[in-house]
């Protein structure tokens, strides 16, 4: 039981369906054209070399190149990260920061979802590892950007009320208790959302796939439970490890805020 | 005592002064001299090289929520963190507390319901105030909510900045009359306004920030300053 094979036929096809945003950008004078050629290359690119990769990994016995593609992984997470900040902080520290928190939350909670719940021989099979680090890694990456961005705006808003709070006599994590109260929420909302909608608006993408290659729907749908629970755990470490690292990079030990940190707005966010 | 010494401000050259307890320091100079700069680093709010005493410590030598606590900055358009004025009081009464006996607690409350009741009075503030949003409440009674809020705990050292600019003739007497009273209790006072009458009745001295520019400066330097 296994999917029909799709031809190069097939894919050019389906490719001619992105004229139509071209159409929108073109029609509303959105100036997304560039953009839409490059991004649509890069996901082709990008998505074949992974193919590849994938293949060549899974043929190997030695966990050295599993490792070192979760490496690849993270740093591009990590990377995505930073990017996508409208005020990021200056310097390497953001990104390296990023880069080692996901790679610590991907770890930990694929190796929970596999060696602990899947359970293959042995237990680190990339076939396993690779994707469920990939799920766990762009969900949290969701998160930790949304988490961030949505600190580092309101803190830049909302200066003059945090420092009247610090004037007072107020540390910096109760200075910024209510920014990054709202701020984890509003990290933790676009999982909260999938999990509210899946199976009714939406049929997860790890379901579909399965269901795609033949796998019976009840199993598929245990499958799908299974990672979104995990999904759901490792979006609220890492957003709360990104909230808690967020305050401390825009404060200082004598709990000043530090705007001047931020690099100026770019408006490619 | 507080004690100043080569506090490196902005583009300013180094600074030193002393100000004893009960002695207001009124705080001169243009636009963009750097009087607001002045007293936030005092207050340890931005970065400044040099060194700040309050009776002989250094503020590095204790936590800066603590000095800050101590050295209290009042700024020239307070910002509240909360929706009404009550909200914010109870943040830092919670604060001294934490996890306080429910005696100490409630001899605390008791003592500052007090201070907070005077301090209404004091300041010519309707009790129905603290509860009402804030932003429905004017400019003028937010800057006296302002220094209610920065007196209810009793810091040794006060930094005002512009401290009666929202305030009607009136009003400005209250604000006044109280930072007297302040003095009188012993506390120091910094004091930047515009008010040249209010900074001459209060302030035993003067320090001019744009005369502390080294003699040695182009003479158009301060023909602009003047």
């Amino acid at each position: 039981m296994s999917a029909p094979v799709l031809t190069q036929f097939d894919l050019a096809i389906a490719a001619s369906l992105i004229l139509l945003n071209a159409a929108v950008s073109w029609g509303f004078r959105l100036g997304l054209e560039r953009t839409l050629a490059t991004t649509a290359l890069r996901m082709v690119v990008q998505l074949s070399l992974v193919g590849f990769v994938l293949t060549f990994v899974f043929a190997q016995t030695s966990p050295a190149w599993t490792i070192a593609v979760a490496l690849v992984m993270a740093a591009a997470a990590g990377y995505e990260v930073v990017s996508r900040q409208q005020r990021r902080l200056a310097g390497p520290v953001p990104f390296v920061l990023g880069t080692g928190m996901l790679l610590f939350v991907g770890t930990l909670f694929s190796v929970i979802a596999v060696a602990g719940l899947i359970g293959p021989e042995p237990w680190y099979a990339p076939r396993y590892l690779l994707p469920v680090l990939g799920m766990v890694l762009g969900n949290a990456m969701t998160g930790v950007s949304l988490v961030l961005d949505a600190i580092t705006s309101a803190a830049v808003r909302e200066q003059r009320q945090i420092e009247a709070h610090l004037a007072l006599g107020a540390s910096r994590f109760e200075a910024f208790s209510d920014v990054l109260r709202r701020g984890l929420r509003t990290g933790l909302m676009p999982i909260l959302n999938a999990m509210a909608v899946a199976g009714v608006v939406s049929l997860p993408g790890m379901m579909t796939g399965q269901i795609l290659a033949g796998a019976d729907p009840v199993e598929a749908a245990k499958y799908q439970m299974m990672i979104l629970f995990v999904i759901a755990g490792a979006t609220a470490l890492s957003v709360l490890l990104a909230g808690f690292a967020a305050v401390r990079l825009l404060t200082d030990d004598r709990h000043r805020l530090r705007l001047e940190r931020l690099l100026p707005a770019t408006s490619s966010a | 005592m507080l004690r100043i010494e080569n506090l490196k401000v902005g583009e300013l050259p180094p600074l030193s002064f002393a100000l004893a307890d009960g002695e207001c320091l009124a705080v001169d100079g243009p636009s963009g001299a750097g009087k607001t700069r002045l007293l936030r680093a005092v207050a340890d709010l931005d970065p400044a090289p040099g060194h700040i005493f309050l009776d002989g410590a250094e503020r590095r030598e204790m936590p800066a929520p603590a000095w800050r606590k101590l050295v209290r900055y009042v700024a020239a358009e307070p910002a509240w963190w909360t929706d009404t004025a009550r909200g914010a009081i109870r943040d830092r009464e919670g604060n001294d507390n934490p996890k306080g006996k429910a005696s100490a607690k409630g001899k605390a409350s008791a003592k500052g319901k007090d201070r907070l009741g005077w301090l209404m009075d004091a300041l010519g503030l309707d009790a129905a105030l603290l509860d009402r949003p804030l932003n429905l409440v004017s400019t003028g009674e937010r800057q006296r909510l302002a220094l209610l809020r920065t007196l209810l705990d009793e810091p040794k050292v006060l930094l005002l900045d512009e401290p009666t600019a929202a305030l009607d003739a009136g009003n400005a007497a209250l604000v006044e009359e109280l930072i007297r009273y302040q003095l009188l209790a012993g506390r120091a006072v910094l004091l930047v306004s515009h008010d040249g009458g209010l900074s001459n009745r209060l302030a035993s001295a003067h320090l001019e920030l744009a005369r502390a520019v080294p003699r040695s400066q182009p003479a158009a330097v301060s023909g602009q300053a003047a």
